[in-house]
Formats: C-alpha cells, sequence, structure tokens
C-alpha cells in the first residue's frame, strides 16, 4: 500500500512545470474576464505585500539610520551610500574577506559535490555490485535523517583533527557526498538515459570510467547544473555550519559576519546593517535571476527546497 | 516522498544475480559516498548514541550514566518548555504554509496571463528565507519602530513591540516561515497541471459548482501531493535553527518564548559542552520526527487518495 502510495506520489510530481498559463485558456473561456481581473488584482496584492518588506530592506539601506524608522514609505529623497562603505569596513575584517571566505567555501563544496556525488549515483544507477540495495536504501534514509543526530560526534572528530577555524569542516563532507539528496537526484536523472547508449560504448571496449566520464557527465549536465546551484545557494545560506566552526573574525562566512554586526552595534548602525545583508542577498538573487528555470524545475520534479 | 517510494522498493525487491558484477569497479565509484557514511553519518551516529548514556563534555572525559540524561529530559523544564514552542512552530507554522501555497497555486493554475512572472515573484522568500539576512530583516520589521508598527500607527494603532514581547514573538517566526511558501506552492502547481482537463469539462455539464469541482476532484486528486508536502514540511519545520537564532540574537528569548528545540540543543551541546546531554536531545528529536512521519503515514490512508 505504502510503496504504491508513495510510488503514485513520485510519478505525479514528476513533471514539467512547462510553459505556463496555456492549458485551461480554451476550455473555461465563458466566465473569464471579469473573474481573471479579480484573480489578478488578488495576486498582484499578495505579491506587493510579499515584496514590500525586501523593497522596504533596499530602500533603508540607503537612507541615514535615523530615517528607517520614521516612515513606511519607500520613497527615496537621499542615497546614503556611505552605509555600503561604513558597513563594509565595521567589523573586525573587511567585508572582502567575508565575501572571500564565503567564495571559497561554496566553490568548494559545489565541486566536492558535483564530483562525489556523480561517481555515487554512476554506481547505484549503472552498476551491480554486492549489497547495492542495502547501500541504496541506507543512502535514502541518510537524507532524511536528522542532522543533529550526528553534529556533536562530528564536532568532536573535527575538533580532534584541529579542524576548528578552518574551513574544512565545512568543505571535506561535500567531497564525500554527504548531502546524499544530491546522489539520489542525479540516479533519478541517470535512470532516464537509455542504456544502449552505455552498452554501446562498452561493445566498443570502453571501462566505467571512460563510460562516466565521456558519456554519462556530459549527458548528465541539467543534473549536475541542478546540483550546483542549490548547492550553491544553500552553502551560501549555511550558517549553522558556520556558527559551530568559524570563531575567529578572519575565519567568518559572510552569514557569521552579518550575524555579530546585529550583536557588535548598537541601533545607531541600522543603515550599514541594511547594506550588508542586502550584500549578502545578490549572489542569491542573481542565482535566482539566471537560474531560476533550474531552480523551478528541481523542484517541481523533486520536491526540494 | 519520492525517497519514501524508492526506499520501500530498495529494500523490497529480491535478491540480485550474481552475473555481470563489477565489484571492483564499483566501489571506486562508491569510495567518497562510503567513506562519508562511515565517517560522517553511521559512524557519528553510533558515538552519538553512546554519548547520550555519559556525561561527556569537551572540557572532561565522560563516564556512564546509564539513562539518567534521558530521564533528565522529562525534568528539565526549559526542555519540556522548548518542545512546545517548536510544536507551536510546526503544528501552526507548517499548516499555514500549505495552505498559502495550495491557494496561491489553484489561483495561478487558472491559465492566466503572466503566471510565470508570478511564480518567480512567489518563489523569490522561499529562497531567500533561510538567510540570515532575511532574519534581519524580520527582526526589524516587527521591532517596537519597526514596519509593522510604522504601518499600524496610520491606522492610528499603537503596535507592541513584536519580537521583545513573549506572547508574539513565536508569531513573528511563524509569519516569516508562511512567507516562504513558494517552494510548496511550485510543487502543488505542478500537480494541478496534472489533472486531467477533462474531468472539470464533466463536471461542469453536470453543472458542478467551482466549490464541488475543488472538493470532488482537485483535492481528492491532489491529496497525494499535499500528503508529501506535508510529510517534509513537518520534517524541516522541526529541525529549523537560524530564523529562531537570529531574531532573538541567539538567546531564544524573550522568556523563552522562541526557545526552539535545536536551539536549546545547540545551547546544552556547544555553549554549555553539554554534549552528553545534548546527544540524548538529538535522539529524543529523531524519535520525535520518526513518530510524527508513522502518524503522518498511517493517518494518510484515511483522507489521501490515489488513482489507480
Amino acid at each position: 500500500m505504502t510503496t504504491e502510495a508513495t510510488a503514485e506520489v513520485r510519478t505525479s510530481t514528476v513533471v514539467d512545470p512547462g510553459p505556463p498559463g496555456v492549458r485551461r485558456t480554451a476550455s473555461r473561456s465563458g466566465r473569464r474576464r471579469t473573474t481573471s481581473v479579480a484573480v489578478h488584482a488578488v495576486l498582484i496584492a499578495a505579491s506587493a505585500f510579499l515584496l514590500y518588506p525586501l523593497a522596504w530592506m533596499v530602500v533603508s539601506s540607503l537612507r541615514p539610520t535615523q530615517e528607517i524608522f520614521r516612515t513606511p514609505g519607500l520613497l527615496l529623497t537621499t542615497f546614503e551610500w556611505r552605509n555600503y562603505t561604513e558597513g563594509w569596513t565595521s567589523l573586525q575584517d573587511s567585508f572582502s574577506l567575508y565575501l572571500w571566505n564565503s567564495a571559497v567555501v561554496v566553490s568548494l563544496a559545489i565541486v566536492g559535490t558535483l564530483v562525489s556525488c556523480s561517481m555515487a549515483a554512476y554506481a547505484f544507477a549503472r552498476m551491480q555490485f554486492r549489497f547495492k540495495r542495502t547501500f541504496f536504501a541506507l543512502m535514502l534514509m541518510t537524507i532524511m535523517l536528522p542532522f543533529h543526530v550526528v553534529i556533536v560526534p562530528q564536532y568532536i572528530l573535527f575538533n580532534r583533527l584541529d579542524w576548528i577555524n578552518t574551513i574544512l569542516p565545512l568543505v571535506v563532507p561535500k567531497f564525500l557526498a554527504v548531502d546524499a539528496f544530491f546522489v539520489f537526484l542525479m540516479v533519478q536523472f541517470i535512470r532516464g538515459i537509455p542504456r544502449e547508449i552505455d552498452e554501446a560504448a562498452r561493445i566498443d571496449g570502453a571501462g566505467h570510467a571512460r563510460i562516466f566520464l565521456q558519456i554519462m557527465l556530459p549527458l548528465m549536465v541539467p543534473a549536475l547544473a541542478t546540483t550546483a546551484i542549490f548547492t550553491f545557494v544553500w552553502t551560501w545560506s549555511d550558517f549553522f555550519g558556520a556558527l559551530l566552526y568559524l570563531n575567529t573574525p578572519d575565519t567568518w562566512t559572510v552569514p557569521l559576519a552579518l550575524r555579530n554586526f546585529t550583536d557588535s552595534q548598537g541601533s545607531s548602525s541600522f543603515g550599514p546593517l541594511f547594506a550588508m545583508s542586502l550584500v549578502s542577498l545578490v549572489p542569491v538573487f542573481l542565482a535566482f535571476v539566471f537560474g531560476q528555470k533550474l531552480l523551478i524545475k528541481g523542484i517541481a520534479t523533486t520536491g526540494i527546497k | 516522498m519520492s525517497v519514501v517510494a524508492e526506499l520501500s522498493h530498495a529494500t523490497a525487491r529480491g535478491p540480485s544475480s550474481s552475473k555481470g558484477r563489477d565489484d571492483r569497479a564499483a566501489w571506486v565509484f562508491l569510495l567518497p559516498w562510503t567513506l562519508g557514511l562511515v565517517g560522517i553519518t553511521l559512524g557519528p551516529m553510533a558515538v552519538s548514541l553512546y554519548l547520550s548514556f555519559t556525561d561527556y563534555s569537551l572540557l572532561q572525559a565522560g563516564s556512564w550514566v546509564g539513562l539518567e540524561n534521558y530521564l533528565r529530559l522529562f525534568e528539565d523544564a526549559r526542555l519540556l518548555n522548548s518542545l512546545k514552542v517548536t510544536f507551536t512552530y510546526v503544528l501552526v507554522g507548517t499548516p499555514l504554509q500549505l495552505a498559502a501555497a495550495l491557494g496561491i497555486a489553484l489561483l495561478l493554475d487558472r491559465g492566466l496571463k503572466g503566471v510565470g512572472l508570478y511564480r518567480s515573484i512567489f518563489y523569490l522568500p522561499s529562497l531567500l528565507g533561510a538567510s540570515v539576512a532575511v532574519a534581519i530583516l524580520w527582526r526589524q520589521l516587527f521591532g517596537s519602530q519597526g514596519l509593522v508598527n510604522q504601518v499600524l500607527a496610520l491606522v492610528g494603532i499603537t503596535g507592541p513591540g513584536w519580537i521583545s514581547d513573549p506572547s508574539t514573538a513565536l508569531w513573528t517566526i511563524i509569519l516569516l516561515h508562511v512567507w516562504t511558501f513558494g517552494a510548496p506552492m511550485i510543487i502543488f502547481l505542478a500537480g494541478l497541471r496534472q489533472i486531467p482537463t477533462m474531468y472539470y469539462e464533466a463536471a461542469q455539464m453536470d453543472g458542478a459548482s467551482a466549490f464541488r469541482q475543488f472538493r470532488s476532484i482537485t483535492l481528492p486528486l491532489l491529496s497525494p501531493i499535499i500528503f508529501f508536502n506535508l510529510v517534509l514540511g513537518i520534517i524541516g519545520a522541526f529541525q529549523s535553527f537560524t530564523q529562531a537564532f537570529i531574531v532573538s540574537g541567539g538567546s531564544g528569548g524573550p522568556a523563552d518564548s522562541t526557545m526552539f528545540y535545536t536551539l536549546y540543543l545547540y545551547q546544552q551541546g556547544f555553549t554549555r559542552f553539554d554534549m552528553g546531554y545534548a546527544s540524548a536531545m538529538a535522539w529524543l528529536l529523531l524519535v520525535i520526527i520518526a513518530g510524527f512521519t508513522a502518524v503522518n503515514f498511517v493517518a494518510s490512508k484515511k483522507w489521501v487518495f490515489y488513482d489507480d
């Protein structure tokens, strides 16, 4: 029962969100006009309501601090660029360093996840080996495991290895495919690639290494791109890992720097605080603008957040 | 849920044939993952279970204390309070978030122009919502001088300090959770697209009202996806940490009103270094999440409809 049930969920969520707005227009066009105006009104109101805080944040980052809490409006009379220059240097180190630290962690996390997850996925999708089912089941279980069950021993381990205040605890696990969700995503993707392709290569004498590197990886680009963009967004925003392992200011990533900004500054510097918060969101926003299709399709087909 | 489906598949199938195996090559491909499984997941899990029966702390080697940590859990008033806070967050926040997601998805599924644009707009908060920056923004929105109170002042209402008042602080975080309804909305939208148009056409011919169509066609056919979002939403919500941490300045205050279970666990394990106790807390969390998931599955037999 549960098997069929959940299998059904899978098939029904695997769907291309596709070109929006084409489907039912023809069939229900009778009472369209008036209701569609009303629906647009509701949607526009909801959008404005949702985006207003973000817009307020943008505007506040350009206002003198004493003005921020005086008016709820979005009209800017002056542009206080000083918030940015002040915020940039108001912590112990320059914000450039925190951005750099984050960029290093994120880049390594992406490389590690792509390499380790694609290798594991290829084995699970295309190879036969002992205990395959047991391992596959284990892999799926780790996806749902609350990470709190492992953080204490992990911390003790990384402490023993003398990795505290380095990026290693944040990066090394990524090279060991700990984000098993992406293994699963890639397994699903590889299963959709016709087996004839790799069988033809095998007949030509190619081994697994060549099939993986020269045939599979190029075909897996969409799944790799989805993985890369989600890893980017999640690692960029990761706060908990940084909070645990990065204690010295020169190792801070952006989220940790922001957190310390809120702690160390009095109420006098909300302008710079908003400015730096906004700076921290720019990379995620760019991922949203340029990677939207991948993000939305990734969510629609697999149900990740 | 696809993960769950695969899981029951993987454990259910019969033994595999031994011919055509490529064991050695497979282990090369699986090497990084296996190292991670043993060194980063299973090993630490075993150690965590062991630690939960000791009074280990980073400052002193622990000794075996039996069930003491587990017994302490149920006498720790702050822990019981953190459970209450977390349950409120999960049981109110998740359904509200899904209701918003479903409501907007239904509006977007009516073949309007500009669906793509709306979908992007509604998705954006989901993408940003996990960040420290947005949690900082939230703190200012709901501060006593914040945007919310400025707007209320325009209509003559003096709002409370939402974040500093123990009776409202948690609700601001729940609202932040609801604000990020975009991801489940996208899943709902994909599910709605799967419902064959002919069902609605037939219902209209029979003169069924829009509400009737929703109740008798949309809801049952979408129920597997509602279930999927509910299970994943609950599992995720139990583990949320960053927002409560930032909004409360790391304290879980005021008066422990935003002391999420994960936040308390962090404090016990990593500011007081009471790691044996923190490990016991982690296992209780695992049991609670597994329990909720199991209950969800059992209850789903009553309301989730499978069309086959």
